[in-house]
């Protein structure tokens, strides 16, 4: 077993002296690198983006705030009163709770003034809805009917029609990230046939050696994929710690925001794992490229 | 004694040029030695390729090993490949190869274990005079230091064809006499050898070998009989 590894390693090591050129030597590592570098970062942002819209979609959908416009304070704290009863017997609703008139004052001061703390400005009560899950339209249509029969003054409003646009630009956003990362690996591979064809070139006279000596294009082609292979690895290395590097450093920025809006774009285990997966993409794509390529090449001569 | 080698009618145009080659026909014996002769410009390179399978003629038939090669499919063509030694009248060593690893070449792309390998490239080190020149780069090496190591690398494999094209351009008269002891040595043990050469005490050395003359890309004799063995005519 000992001797057959060993017998391993030298075969491994006199391949890799039939085509010269240590690790990281050339331009094709670096570029690979890059394009990792900002493949990964492209990737990121869209799941991130893709995660957040959903998220927020999620959240949305099933919430709803019932607002009661009416001049007269008493009558409006009576149908306030009354349809907050009506929303808690409803089977769509999951909890309703009435907004503190107090805090919504503060909240309206800076756009309103003192008037809206003191209740010389008649200000809306508000009540939270938040639906059971599922089909949140048809609810939303039912416990409608159900307030216009309380009274004309009750207008229901989901959160979901506020945040749409927002949730409309983060997804396209996030399909422009998809397309980015398309685009790289388009790049990629165009870079790793030009690769292949310089190296092709450029080992044209051992390639012709090695046919004559009886080599089978397969044993040729598994050399460049092998060198090509080994220079992806490196690449791809170096571009995704770096990467995962400063996705580390956006992230702790976007922590300390305190946003619940930029909180929620994170990435979960299944993003960080289809993250991790694409530099192994990354290598499989510039071998089978690359031993093609050459391929290719090699069925133009005898 | 079978025919290893078979070309009829060969001839081989290179693009629009005129034939190369015409009408070439002749036949080698398994375990023949044989010389190719003619001036600078006859052909005898072009020939060689279509020996040993660098080249496809425009017309005619080639059979090696009692096998058409002309219309063989290209995927088995290394399989013929790898019973012919060739040593190329440029060498062709792989410059960033040391003289062991150009020597290994055959046996690696053949498959063979590394231990074995070993071996056999420090027996041929030595057989060719070259035992301590193992890691010498070709660059390192004088050119009659190449063409051993060339000719270390052709004969490693213990191919059925050897074929040399002026293997002895680069060496003095003494290495040359040696190096061709070393091919008869190795066509006693069963090697067909075909040697290009315009060297004529060269090729009187080695007994019982025989010669074919290109002239204009045309055998001297049409009829494609081997003719002239070096001992007649040196005697004539």
């Amino acid at each position: 077993m000992m001797a057959g590894g060993s017998d391993r390693r030298a075969a491994a090591a006199a391949r890799r002296r039939l085509l010269p050129g240590g690790r990281l030597a050339g331009p094709m590592p670096w570029i690979i690198a890059i394009m990792m570098f900002l493949t990964v970062l492209a990737a990121a942002a869209g799941l991130a983006l893709a995660a957040a819209v959903q998220s927020m979609s999620d959240d949305l959908a099933g919430r709803a705030t019932v607002q009661v416009v009416e001049a007269d304070q008493q009558v409006r704290d009576r149908i306030a009163a009354q349809a907050l009863a009506s929303l808690r017997g409803a089977a769509e609703v999951r909890a309703a709770t009435a907004v503190d008139p107090v805090r919504l004052a503060e909240q309206l001061r800076p756009w309103l003034g003192e008037e809206a703390v003191n209740g010389d400005l008649p200000v809306p009560a508000l009540i939270d809805v938040m639906l059971t899950p599922g089909d949140a339209g048809a609810k939303l249509e039912r416990l409608r009917a159900r307030l216009r029969a309380l009274s004309p003054t009750l207008r229901m409003e989901p959160h979901a029609a506020f945040l749409q646009p927002l949730a409309g630009l983060l997804a396209a956003l996030g399909w422009l990230a998809g397309g980015v990362v398309a685009l790289m690996a388009l790049a990629t591979g165009a870079v790793v046939v030009l690769a292949a064809r310089g190296a092709h070139d450029s080992h044209r006279g051992t390639i012709e050696v090695l046919h004559l000596m009886g080599s089978t294009d397969v044993q040729i082609a598994r050399l460049f994929q092998r060198r090509i292979g080994m220079d992806a690895l490196m690449g791809s290395a170096l571009g995704f710690a770096f990467a995962i590097f400063v996705l580390l450093l956006i992230g702790l920025r976007l922590a300390d925001t305190g946003s619940d809006l930029l909180g929620a774009i994170d990435l979960s285990w299944q993003g960080w794992l289809a993250l991790a997966l694409i530099p192994v993409a990354g290598i499989v794509l510039a071998m089978v490229i690359a031993r093609r390529t050459v391929l290719r090449a090699l069925g133009r001569t005898l | 004694m079978t025919a290893i080698v078979q070309f009829e009618n060969v001839g081989l145009r290179y693009g629009l040029d005129s034939e190369t080659l015409s009408d070439v026909s002749f036949s080698l014996a398994s375990g023949g030695f044989y010389f190719l002769t003619g001036t600078s410009g006859a052909g005898k390179t072009s020939l060689l390729k279509l020996l040993y399978l660098a080249q496809r003629p425009s017309r005619g038939v080639i059979r090696l090993f009692g096998e058409d090669v002309v219309t063989l499919p290209r995927k088995r063509l290394p399989g013929f490949r790898r019973r012919i030694g060739v040593v190329f009248q440029d060498f062709r060593l792989v410059p960033h190869l040391s003289a062991y690893d150009n020597i290994a070449l055959p046996l690696r792309v053949a498959g063979m274990e590394e231990g074995e390998i070993d071996a056999a490239v420090a027996e041929m080190l030595n057989w060719v005079g070259l035992g301590d020149r193992g890691q010498a780069r070709p660059a390192t090496l004088s050119g009659g230091e190449q063409q051993r190591v060339a000719i270390a690398r052709a004969v490693i494999g213990r191919p059925e064809i050897l074929v040399a094209d002026e293997p002895t351009g680069n060496v003095d008269a003494d290495m040359a006499s040696r190096l061709m002891t070393l091919f008869e040595a190795l066509n006693r043990l069963g090697t067909t050898i075909v040697v290009a050469t315009h060297d004529l005490p060269l090729m009187r050395q080695v007994q019982d070998a025989q010669m074919m003359r290109l002239d204009k890309g045309r055998l001297a004799d049409p009829t494609g009989g081997l003719r002239y063995p070096p001992r007649t005519q040196g005697s004539e």
